[in-house]
């Protein structure tokens, strides 16, 4: 027994709870320990901080904080992508009787955290990161409506990426899979802190998300240029704005069953335990509530880039606007009255599963209307096979086949066969890779020269849409056979050997999909080693939005001068009407960087930490000092300034001259 | 853009009067201090009343924070805070009504079944050994034809 005294400063943590008998652990902690102090050495040497301080991470410039947003997406793919590489590797070797590399206890914690990084922390931030880059700039305006809660929600989506991450090293993650149901989260059956760094990341992020829900729908309905009405605005505007709604609809809904499941771990309760007239099909209930929207905030704004880079590469307007929107919108409503599909095998009666089978495939309606949308657009018109236009004929055809079989598994009476099988592991992978990973990574290939001024490496580009594409199709048809043939989910490992032909070909299909994302990093060292000889205009795509009218990269007022606009396409009607920007400047009136958005956060990371060991004294003083950071920064009045009128003239005309 | 200052001088209606904010405020202490005193002093003995009681507090709470605090008309930001605000009620019906819909059911065929004491019979019909039994099945929401046997 260690002394009373340490339990008080330390909480639960102990020696004990550092894996450092994981060789698996050992290993990546020492690799992460040494890119940790590498990047920390370089940049101390390079004498960068103030740099990155004043440039970056405290800048409410909504081009930087998207790609802040992007690059912890990139991070976290990684470490998501590692989690799927144990998986694969490890369900390929398991096959009768032999038990692989990994024990249970340490497969279940890989499930988990694949799930959770990939969604959150990947999915969610690069989809934020795209939406802050390119959605201001079409819609003409200097900034979101609020860029110091931009700034705040991303620092918030940091610390909770660090909190789950520090489980790795530091006791472990839940062993209840991406959604923590109960009774298995709850105290009774994972009495570990497992679950609670779960919760409390994913409280921490989900705070982040929704502010930025918030001030990107501010932003849209207040800040669009004169004569950008609601029908004008790009279809990416639109989807954003959807997806937010969304955010904004569904996010309150995790965070209270989120608190919930806290509540029953830490104080006793019974929300959703089997005793005191608790129920644990109720979380079922209200965690898909959320679950489902969930799917569609990631595949809504996906939707609107796959909408511009058609239009773009087609060199046409998108084939019915209008309907376009309404799908949309009704995408919206309809993805909230589906969310039973998910447990059509909880035991409802048959009029509630063939309720929500119905509405379901009803979904596949306006996604259907969609899909023909984008393929009239083509239809005669003078494609450009540029790198986002790959992910985008790709994403047709793979989403399609996604979006089939989700129809099936909407038929309760085929979900009774599949639910939980590796056949739904095959769908959602069919869409979320086929939408909406092929859908950001067009996006990231599309708007990249107007954020950096330089095109990526085409070759490079393709290859990685190869190594994607084919290695989804590797790794996930063969989990729709095993799926028909009723292989669960989650399997540590398995008895029959005629499964493993299988999983050996899922696992050369994983291989082929890190070689698409070795593909993607090499494709930005080739370019940023390029970036001369691949250096391009403010228009390099012939582009038909706003985004396409400004200097790339884009000044950080993004607009010289106000924009009037006139109808949809705005740009493309700007360029046939031979517009020019006018040399009579005025000064621009812009937000200050703030300190205010990561200081807090960090605040927020210490109090998740705190609550995940039950450190109580650091809980009041991280909880404290967040608040206390927030209110003193509240009356800090001194938040603008303008850009002198002869500043944005010079920039303007360095700019012109970098292109000649 | 930080439009603070400019938008201060024109935008007085759009943050409440201190009345509104007191009114609001009083009124939401009142329907808090209501359904927990309840609960508290144990006055109401029918559970299912008090239930009511207490979700019309909350409707009723909710009333008060879109009037006196989020300030809800259908004139204010060219109606885009009513039609927000349709929207949310229309998500709110359907989370609120689909989840009672969806436990009603589970509670009705999630009901545990007798261990014993009874068969099936080739074409689903169930035999009883005792018409308690055949009770508990129909209470646990059993829908197929249920005989007691030697009846």
């Amino acid at each position: 027994m260690r002394p009373e005294i340490w339990n008080i400063i330390f909480g639960k943590l102990s020696w004990d709870d550092i894996p450092y008998d994981v060789l698996i652990l050992d290993v990546t902690f020492a690799a992460v320990l040494l890119a940790a102090l590498t990047v920390f050495g370089l940049i101390t040497y390079h004498r960068k901080w103030a740099y990155l301080w004043s440039e970056w991470f405290t800048s409410v410039d909504h081009k930087k904080i998207g790609v802040m947003y992007i690059v912890l997406a990139l991070v976290m793919l990684f470490r998501g992508f590692t989690d799927a590489f144990m998986m694969r590797t490890q369900q390929a070797l398991a096959a009768g009787g032999a038990q692989g590399y990994l024990p249970p206890h340490h497969f279940d914690q890989i499930f988990t955290a694949h799930g959770t990084v990939m969604i959150f922390f990947f999915a969610m931030a690069f989809l934020v990161g795209v939406m802050n880059i390119a959605m201001p700039l079409q819609i003409g305006a200097r900034d979101v409506a609020f860029p110091w809660l931009n700034n705040f929600s991303f620092w918030m989506t940091v610390s909770g990426a660090i909190l789950l991450n520090v489980s790795l090293f530091i006791g472990l993650l839940g062993r209840t899979g991406w959604l923590a149901m109960p009774p298995l989260s709850g105290i009774a059956y994972s009495p570990d802190v497992g679950v609670d760094y779960y919760i409390w990341s994913l409280q921490i992020a989900g705070i982040g998300t929704t502010l930025s829900g918030v001030n990107m729908i501010a932003t849209i309905l207040k800040m669009r240029a004169p004569g950008m009405t609601m029908m004008r605005m790009p279809v990416f505007t639109w989807t954003t704005l959807a997806a937010n709604v969304l955010i904004v609809a569904a996010f309150p809904v995790l965070t209270a069953t989120l608190a919930m499941l806290a509540l029953d771990r830490y104080l006793g309760m019974h929300f959703f335990t089997n005793d005191m007239g608790g129920n644990a099909m109720l979380y079922v209930n209200l965690i898909w509530i959320w679950g489902h929207p969930e799917v569609y905030i990631l595949i809504l704004p996906c939707f609107g880039i796959f909408s511009e880079v058609v239009a773009t590469f087609s060199g046409k307007p998108l084939f019915g606007y209008r309907s376009m929107v309404y799908a949309t919108c009704c995408i919206l409503v309809l993805s909230f009255v589906v969310w039973l599909h998910h447990f059509f095998t909880m035991g409802s009666g048959a009029s509630v599963n063939t309720f929500f089978g119905i509405a379901t495939m009803i979904i596949a309606v306006p996604t259907g209307a969609k899909i023909f949308n984008w393929l009239f657009t083509m239809y005669r018109g003078r494609i450009r096979f540029e790198t986002p236009m790959y992910w985008t004929v790709g994403f047709l055809i793979t989403f399609t086949i996604g979006g089939m079989t989700g129809v099936m598994l909407a038929v309760p009476p085929a979900d009774f066969q599949l639910h939980n099988s590796l056949f739904l592991i095959a769908h959602f992978h069919n869409v979320i890779i086929g939408g909406v990973v092929f859908g950001l990574m067009a996006g990231y290939q599309y708007w990249w020269p107007k954020v950096f001024g330089f095109k990526l490496d085409d070759k490079w580009g393709r290859r990685a849409f190869w190594g994607w594409c084919i290695g989804f199709y590797l790794a996930f048809m063969p989990l729709y056979i095993l799926g028909l043939m009723g292989v669960t989910r989650r399997l540590q490992s398995y008895t029959d050997v005629g499964w493993q032909i299988y999983f050996i070909i899922a696992c050369i299909g994983m291989l082929t999909i890190g070689a698409g994302i070795a593909c993607t990093v090499i494709q930005l060292v080739v370019s940023i080693k390029n970036r001369e000889k691949l250096k391009c205009g403010p228009d390099p795509w012939n582009g038909r939005t706003l985004e396409w009218a400004t200097t790339s990269p884009v000044a950080p007022y993004n607009f010289p001068q106000d924009i009037v606009v006139t109808g949809r396409d705005a740009w493309w009607q700007m360029k046939k009407q031979g517009f020019k920007w006018s040399t009579d400047y005025q000064p621009i009136h812009m937000p200050k960087n703030t300190w205010a958005g990561i200081v807090p956060a960090f605040f927020a990371l210490a109090l998740g930490f705190a609550l995940v060991w039950h450190i109580w004294w650091l809980v009041i003083v991280s909880f404290l000092a967040a608040i206390g950071s927030i209110i003193y920064h509240t009356f800090d009045f001194d938040r603008d300034y303008y850009i002198p009128a002869e500043e944005v003239a010079r920039d303007q005309e360095k700019a012109k001259e970098a292109y000649v | 853009m930080s439009s603070v200052n400019e938008h201060a001088s024109h935008d007085s209606h759009g943050h409440g009067s201190f009345k509104a904010l007191m009114t609001g405020f009083v009124l939401a202490a009142v329907l808090t201090i209501i359904p927990f005193g309840l609960v508290m002093a144990d006055v109401i003995t029918s559970k299912a009343f008090l239930m009511v009681v207490i979700m019309i507090c909350a409707a009723a709470q909710i009333l008060v924070h879109l009037r006196y605090f989020l300030l809800l008309s259908s004139n204010q930001e060219e109606g885009w805070t009513m039609a927000a605000s349709l929207l949310a009620l229309i998500l709110l019906l359907i989370v609120l009504a689909g989840s009672l819909w969806v436990m009603h059911n589970m509670n009705k065929y999630m009901m545990p079944l007798p261990e014993s004491g009874y068969t099936y019979l080739d074409d689903g019909t169930i035999v009883c050994a005792t018409p308690e039994i055949a009770q508990q099945l129909r209470d646990a929401g059993v829908t197929a034809k249920i005989v007691i046997q030697g009846q």
